[in-house]
């Protein structure tokens, strides 16, 4: 009989995979997704950051000082020829003045003169730009960057980081790790859960909803074996679809860093994905299990989705404690606090400091915690209000 | 004759919802679906369970399915208790309703082997099986059809065949012609006579006279949970006929109840 929850997870299975239509957009679309997305929204960001360095803001000045006007190599042009008025209605109509500056006639003299002691009014620089154009916003902060630059030229005491460095002793692979541990936990359990509940809803609630499993439950088969069948099946689903997003989210990681050197998939180790792996098998298990639990209190899937929603919100939730130091495990105890362990986990593997020891505390946690949703679902399976809630 | 099938004072009650209360014009939160039911069941014999909307057979026949628990009492399917041995009395009936619906993205060859396995039968006696019962019905030539894309009499001849794929001896039909056209019913009905010729024990609940006269050895005539009347069908309409003896009994408990 132990063999009927072989059954049941081949049946499953060839619900699943014999419909192609949703294997595509339970597996393949979510990776496909985040790939495009990603790697578009990288192409985007490198595309925001070169057109900044080909660009040169036009700058229509009052009173140049001579200082700026012979200054060489500056990222902007000087326009000292046109009156503020009509400057300023270029400005306004964004027709190719950026930023104008208006200085006081007397600038250099008037500076040279002032002492900050004194208490007395500095001699101000007027900017003025447009901040909802993007050319105008970056103008105005070149321009800024120029005045400070000048400003700390004049009574330069000493420097700081001039020399031949390095200075930042965080290596290529440091940065990964920071940015892979930061963000790949958190993204990690919503694919994960967004894939448990394509799935774990369908197969419960929908079962119920269509009087499928009334069907299922007047055979001989043990309720249990039934439960145990549907949440290993459903749970390699999930697994597949989190593990697609995941793919699609390694491939265009370097994209959507602008490709910063070091930041790829490359930077882990066989057994670091193992541990990985280990992991988000208990997490997917133990979501799915969440999932059909309460999908198997909702009469039918619409209802089932809406339920789920709050405990998504949870699992995003502690799933942003991997972006906050504070939030850390402190010891291995904190490892069998379920969805958090998983997310502390994720973190040390991807922080290059794997704790093998909190890993397998996570791994059989989640098992446990699986094991126990699981004799709740074969008592929900056993009970007609449940199974006849109609 | 072996009793097979024994029903001793079932009980089972529903609580009513809000909504349900105002809709029936009632204070009471619990409603007595089954009221200290008993009858017995003898091997080889077409028992029918006749009773109007609402008497409570569909709740009794899910008891006997162990779908449902009892609240006290219990039903011993040839020697097996309900309460106690719920997988073993499902390995011994085949339990047929219109609520247990095939999962429609599968086709009839495919769910026959699946229930098959469920009820751990060799697989060669499925195979064996399959086209037995499949030729019988017709579904040979729609096997490898979709559910989803049958006919509504088609579907509801592959649920019979797979509510009895582990040849059962005790088969249970909830309203066995209820939506089907008279084509479809006659099958059936034809079917559940030649059960009983095999020697099976076949239960069948029904609201429809006619159905119980041509094919029932014994009856049971339920009203609100109790069983008014039960019997050889020779004996209850040795008088009159049946429709007249369910609507004398049925007066009967009105005039109580009032």
């Amino acid at each position: 009989m132990k063999s009927n929850i072989i059954t049941i997870m081949k049946k499953e299975f060839a619900r699943f995979f014999k419909d192609r239509r949703m294997v595509f957009t339970t597996i393949f679309m979510p990776g496909i997704l985040i790939y495009v997305m990603y790697s578009f929204m990288g192409q985007g960001l490198s595309a925001l950051y070169s057109s900044g360095e080909d660009f040169i803001p036009q700058i229509y000045a009052e009173n140049l000082p001579e200082a700026f006007s012979e200054m060489e190599g500056l990222p902007v042009e000087f326009i000292t020829d046109t009156p503020k008025e009509e400057a300023m209605t270029l400005l306004e109509e964004e027709k190719g003045c950026h930023v104008v500056a208006v200085f006081p006639e007397d600038f250099t003299e008037s500076v040279a003169a002032y002492e900050v002691s004194s208490g007395e009014e500095a001699p101000q620089v007027e900017l003025y730009y447009k901040s909802t154009s993007t050319d105008s916003s970056t103008a105005y902060t070149m321009m800024q960057e120029i005045l400070a630059s000048y400003e700390t030229s004049m009574v330069n005491k000493f420097d700081i980081n001039q020399g031949e460095g390095p200075y930042d002793l965080a290596s290529e692979q440091d940065m990964a790790g920071m940015m892979f541990s930061m963000m790949l936990p958190l993204l990690m359990m919503v694919f994960l859960f967004s894939g448990c509940m394509a799935i774990a809803p369908e197969s419960i609630a929908g079962e119920k909803e269509r009087g499928t499993i009334a069907t299922l439950l007047v055979t001989p088969m043990k309720r249990s074996h039934l439960a145990l069948g549907k949440i290993f099946s459903l749970s390699a689903i999930g697994l597949l679809s989190g593990l697609s997003s995941f793919i699609g989210t390694m491939l265009s990681l370097p994209k959507l860093m602008g490709g910063v050197e070091g930041v790829d998939a490359g930077v882990y180790q066989v057994g670091d994905y193992l541990l990985l792996l280990a992991v988000i098998l208990s997490t997917a298990l133990l979501l799915i299990s969440l999932i059909s639990i309460i999908s198997a209190f909702a009469q039918n899937v619409k209802e089932a989705t809406s339920w789920v929603t709050p405990l998504m919100i949870v699992v995003v939730v502690i799933s942003i404690t991997s972006m906050i130091d504070s939030f850390r495990a402190s010891n291995n105890v904190m490892y069998l606090i379920p969805l958090y362990n998983s997310v502390q986990s994720m973190n040390g593997v991807f922080s290059f400091e794997p704790n093998v020891a909190a890993v397998v505390l996570t791994v059989v946690s989640n098992v446990v915690y699986t094991g126990i949703c699981a004799g709740i679902l074969t008592k929900m399976f056993g009970n007609e209000r449940v199974v006849f809630s109609k | 004759m072996r009793e097979i099938l024994v029903v001793k004072d079932l009980k089972k009650t529903f609580r009513i919802s809000a909504k349900q209360q105002k809709l029936e014009r009632t204070k009471e939160k619990v409603k007595i679906a089954v009221n200290g039911l008993s009858f017995v069941s003898y091997e080889g014999e077409i028992f029918g369970l006749l009773g109007p909307n609402g008497a409570g057979k569909t709740t009794t026949l899910r008891m006997i399915a162990t779908l449902i628990v009892p609240e006290s009492g219990d039903v011993f399917v040839d020697g097996s208790s309900v309460c106690k041995e719920p997988d073993v009395v499902r390995s011994k009936i085949g339990f047929l309703t219109s609520e247990l619906k095939l999962e429609e993205f599968f086709t009839p060859n495919y769910l026959f082997d699946f229930f098959g396995q469920l009820h751990g039968m060799e697989k060669s006696l499925v195979e064996q099986r399959k086209a037995k019962l499949f030729e019988r019905f017709g579904i040979t030539k729609f096997a490898e059809v979709k559910v989803s894309e049958l006919s509504t009499g088609m579907k509801q001849k592959v649920s019979l065949v797979i509510s009895i794929v582990h040849d059962p001896d005790i088969i249970i039909f909830d309203e066995p012609t209820n939506g089907l056209d008279v084509l479809t019913a006659k099958v059936v009905t034809d079917f559940l006579m030649e059960l009983k010729n095999q020697g099976k024990t076949v239960i069948v609940s029904t609201h429809i006279f006619s159905l119980v006269e041509k094919i029932c050895d014994r009856v049971g005539i339920i009203i609100d949970g109790t069983m008014a009347l039960c019997d050889t069908l020779s004996n209850v309409t040795r008088e009159k006929c049946l429709e007249d003896v369910f609507f004398d009994i049925y007066a009967e408990r009105a005039g109580e109840a009032s």
